[in-house]
């Protein structure tokens, strides 16, 4: 059998040293009557056979299209070196650190994992992950509860929509009133998200570059939330952060992010990274893992999982969060594809997103009939609107080859004619004058 | 070994894209621009492959070192699943592509493979379906604890708390009191449930009992059918933590048993990888009752065979991940089932529980085993004797252990064992590698009795010696900026 190396001598020894007869005494405990009704798979196959049927499975995906879709995932390039170095069993096949002298490697690679995000978004403190983007803005959202003993958020409609349902369904039982505060042609409605805190409040919850792909500055906001004794949260787009004014800058006091964008494959949707950094003031509401540097007796630096009195394993029911893995390899992933691509890399990418975004409205706000749902600026990522449905857009350009973006109407009753398209420095400019063409034909 | 940003050198090329001919600023106005970089290491590709190269060897791995983790399931992780998850086709797909127009027919291959895994999870453990949302254990807990409380809601009964046994593991109480239970620890007798204790707190305001079968003692659970019927008197829930499914596939299906939901760790059970501490993932199988709440998308077939998400279901509990769960773990897991089939799952669980008693076997003279009879695929030992009489502690075993290049088993639970050390071999060990094993840990506790000085001292041999935890959480150095 693969895998179970036991020959049926050493069975035989083994089962004698126990003093049972037969394998089947073993389970001798578990009566009849709650044996198994039926137990109905497959027979096993060999490693090529599986291997065959999967790359079957895979082909029936499309992915040779050129895809604009973005909505807070995006591809970008990972640099080979990358898989190599994940790819050392030192690395994924080691279990969480809880014995620190034998896990030296994960938690240094923890501890350089903070650092690089804490500066990447310009705040003082990170964990060492959760599972993703959204689960870090809900986790954040109860830092800020803690904190406040609030029991009221204000959360923008421009926070992506895929982490607002994650939101709401989570903090169904806990009674905690979520406003939505609507968006002004995808962009933050600033006066009534001020107004909408008041002395109840725990948080303010926005995003930059919101799910339209605009850029904003949130300072004021965060400061009339200051006053107002409500936490400042916003989450962003880790490759954009290089150059885009951070949230450290702009007084937010828990920033979280999607970390896929950081070298981590789209894979239909997971595993991914959820970001969690903060101010040192709050520290002690950050829930998951932290690791630390400290020393050994003889003075060699070393690296500990750190204020584990927080976690589950300790506190039980009264613990800041149930979460007890930090999604290790992909912040390893992140930290590594940091390294490889370095700062200038990080910047170059960001920088040929946002030229290759503009590009793209500039050519297709050049047919008539198309327009941007406004005139903010914009990152990698903006909305268009059409003067068909969307949607029919879509389906349009498939046929050719071609994703053109997400249909808004999905998440956003009203705008049923615009597309979300996003670039990376994957696309170039021959992709994107394809779109054109094709839009221009298509409409 | 310096940080990677003390190796930093600025201008030293990394695996940079091409200049763009623009800059933000052609864009974005100044205000909303960072002032400064980022401040992200400048490295050549050599420099990083080096320093990660020599990270990765300061850490034990299944891969390199003999890990009786227990409750952990640290069984090998076969390689070619590794390759699967990594095909184009899978790694490439956006997951926003089912939500487009004919975007069904794009994603074909994954969503086929997400409809036959739950298929499959569902005949491994006879619930009636599944869903593979949750993107960890604790996540399948809250899911399921969500789905108990929607469950409640819809019939109408005010229930307000979730009944755990003092063996559970730290997160089914953490998940329950985050899906807003009120959290009751019930104590143990003879390492099992007791029908008694339960009796005696399940109420009509009992929402659900969540157990472990085996439990974390590595005991199976006796009294199943009596808990069963308690918990059917007042309409509680019975609750499976999957953590320790090894020990029993194909021997008991807990949805045969009268469990309603259960979670699953593809990562223990099935072979995925542990990552250094995620990412797992954590499906979640109800019964019957409960399958109008579970979780949206929720992938379906057609009669012609074609396979889509559905998203109308009024009862469900929502969303609880972003997409369609950890679907690069799921690819590994369902790989892995397909490998073994039927025969291959049954020889795991009596392998695995044949290597536990085993050991359990070659080492209760020389240490005790509270709980001393035909274990699953785990067993607890007690240092207490060692602890009482030499000063010898579980962590002092555990640190000897790591020095002569074994990763330790887990400590100091379950919590209701004393200085206890929980070991699991898995099934994927040699006799070779358990004998060995076991030679060294009996030296180990021979040297306790004579020198045990010499076991406080450990670990020796490894890149650092026992770290000051308590500096750690005082200084609070978190980053190299702090």
């Amino acid at each position: 059998m693969p895998y179970i190396p036991h020959t049926p001598e050493e069975v035989r020894e083994m089962l004698d040293v126990v003093g049972l007869p037969d394998i089947e005494a073993l389970f001798a405990e578990i009566p009849p009557a709650l044996r198994p009704q039926s137990f109905d798979l497959a027979k096993g196959m060999t490693e090529m056979a599986v291997r065959t049927a999967m790359e079957r499975l895979a082909a029936k995906n499309h992915i040779e299209m050129v895809s604009f879709l973005g909505g807070g995932y995006y591809d970008h390039y990972v640099p080979a070196a990358s898989d190599m170095l994940l790819a050392r069993g030192e690395f994924y096949t080691a279990y969480t650190p809880y014995q620190p002298e034998a896990s030296q490697g994960t938690l240094q690679a923890i501890f350089e994992y903070q650092t690089a995000v804490t500066r990447l978004l310009d705040m003082e403190c990170s964990n060492a992950g959760v599972y993703d983007g959204g689960t870090a803005l809900y986790e954040a959202l109860m830092m800020a509860v803690r904190h406040t003993r609030r029991k009221k958020a204000v959360v923008s409609a421009t926070v992506s929509p895929i982490y607002r349902i994650v939101l709401s369904t989570y903090t169904k039982n806990l009674h905690l009133d979520l406003v939505v505060v609507p968006h002004k042609n995808g962009l933050d409605d600033f006066d009534a998200l001020a107004a909408a805190i008041d002395g109840d409040t725990a948080a303010i919850v926005v995003q930059n570059p919101n799910f339209f792909g605009n850029v904003q500055d949130f300072t004021e906001l965060f400061a009339t939330a200051r006053a107002k004794g409500a936490v400042s949260i916003m989450s962003c787009y880790p490759v954009l952060q290089t150059v885009l004014k951070t949230p450290g800058a702009m007084g937010a006091d828990i920033a979280t992010a999607e970390g896929q964008s950081l070298g981590l494959p789209l894979s239909f949707g997971g595993p991914y990274l959820g970001i969690m950094t903060c101010r040192k003031t709050m520290i002690r509401q950050m829930p998951g893992r932290i690791a630390g540097r400290t020393k050994d007796a003889q003075g060699r630096t070393g690296y500990v999982l750190t204020l584990q009195a927080r976690e589950q394993h300790i506190r039980r029911q009264k613990a800041t969060s149930n979460i007890c893995s930090n999604q290790a390899l992909c912040a390893l992933r992140a930290l590594i594809n940091v390294c490889l691509t370095g700062n200038e890399g990080l910047t170059r990418q960001a920088a040929r997103s946002i030229e290759n975004a503009n590009y793209a409205a500039w050519k297709l706000c050049s047919i008539p009939g198309v327009s941007l749902l406004n005139e903010a600026p914009f990152g990698n990522e903006f909305a268009a609107v059409f003067p068909v449905n969307a949607k029919k857009v879509v389906r349009m350009l498939m046929d050719d080859g071609i994703v053109p973006g997400f249909p808004l109407g999905r998440y956003y009753p009203g705008l049923e004619n615009a597309l979300l398209i996003c670039c990376t420095e994957k696309h170039d400019r021959a992709d994107i004058d394809r779109l054109a063409r094709r839009l221009e034909k298509a409409l | 070994m310096s940080t990677v940003f003390s190796k930093s050198v600025p201008g030293r090329e990394g695996v940079w894209p091409d200049l763009p001919k623009t800059a933000p600023i052609d864009f974005i106005p100044a205000a909303l621009l960072r002032d400064g970089d980022a401040g992200l290491p400048s490295l050549s590709e050599l420099d990083v492959v080096r320093h990660f190269t020599a990270l990765s060897r300061k850490n034990y791995g299944i891969d390199s070192n003999f890990y009786p983790l227990g409750s952990c399931t640290m069984k090998y992780n076969p390689k070619f699943t590794e390759e699967v998850a990594a095909l184009a086709g899978f790694a490439r797909l956006h997951p926003l592509t089912p939500q487009l127009p004919g975007g069904g027919d794009m994603s074909a291959g994954s969503l086929e493979v997400m409809y036959e895994m739950e298929r499959c999870l569902c005949e491994i453990t006879g619930m009636a379906a599944f869903t593979l949302h949750p993107m960890a254990g604790a996540h399948g807990e809250l899911t399921g604890a969500l789905m108990i409380a929607a469950y409640h809601a819809d019939k109408g009964h005010k229930k307000t708390k979730i009944i755990c046994p003092d063996s559970a593991h730290g997160t089914n109480p953490a998940s329950a009191a985050i899906a807003g239970f009120e959290v009751v620890t019930i104590a143990s007798k003879d390492g099992i449930i007791d029908p008694a204790a339960l009796a005696a707190v399940i109420d009509d305001e009992t929402a659900a009992v969540m157990m472990t079968v085996p439990n974390t003692l590595g005991l199976f659970e006796c009294h199943l059918p009596e808990i069963v019927a308690l918990c059917r008197k007042v309409d509680a829930l019975l609750y499976y933590d999957g953590a320790n499914l090894n020990a029993i596939l194909g021997k008991l299906r807990v949805g045969d048993a009268g469990f309603d939901v259960v979670h699953l760790n593809l990562h223990k059970t099935f072979a995925t990888p542990h990552g250094g501490g995620g990412p797992g993932a954590g499906p979640v199988g109800v019964s019957e009752r409960l399958i109008p709440f579970l979780p949206i998308s929720r992938v379906q077939k057609d009669d012609a065979g074609r396979f889509s998400l559905s998203y109308d279901h009024p009862k469900s509990i929502g969303y609880v991940a972003p997409f369609y769960g950890n679907f690069g773990v799921v690819l590994k897991a369902y790989a892995y089932i397909l490998r073994l089939g039927r025969e291959g799952l049954i020889r795991v669980s009596e392998a695995a529980v044949l290597s536990a008693n085993y050991m359990r076997k070659r080492l209760a003279d020389a240490i005790e085993v509270p709980f001393n009879r035909v274990c699953m695929h785990e067993f607890v030992a007690s240092a207490a004797k060692l602890a009482a009489e030499k000063n010898v502690r579980a962590l002092d075993i555990a640190k000897a252990l790591l020095d002569r290049g074994y990763h330790a088993p887990t400590i100091y639970f379950p919590l209701i064992v004393k200085e206890a050390l929980m070991f699991e071999p898995t099934e994927t060990e040699s006799k070779d590698t358990l004998d060995t094993f076991v030679a060294d840990l009996l030296d180990i506790l021979a040297l306790a009795e004579t020198d045990p000085e010499a076991i406080r001292a450990c670990p020796t041999t490894l890149p650092v010696g026992r770290l000051d935890e308590t500096y750690a959480a005082r200084a609070m150095e978190i980053t190299d900026d702090l």
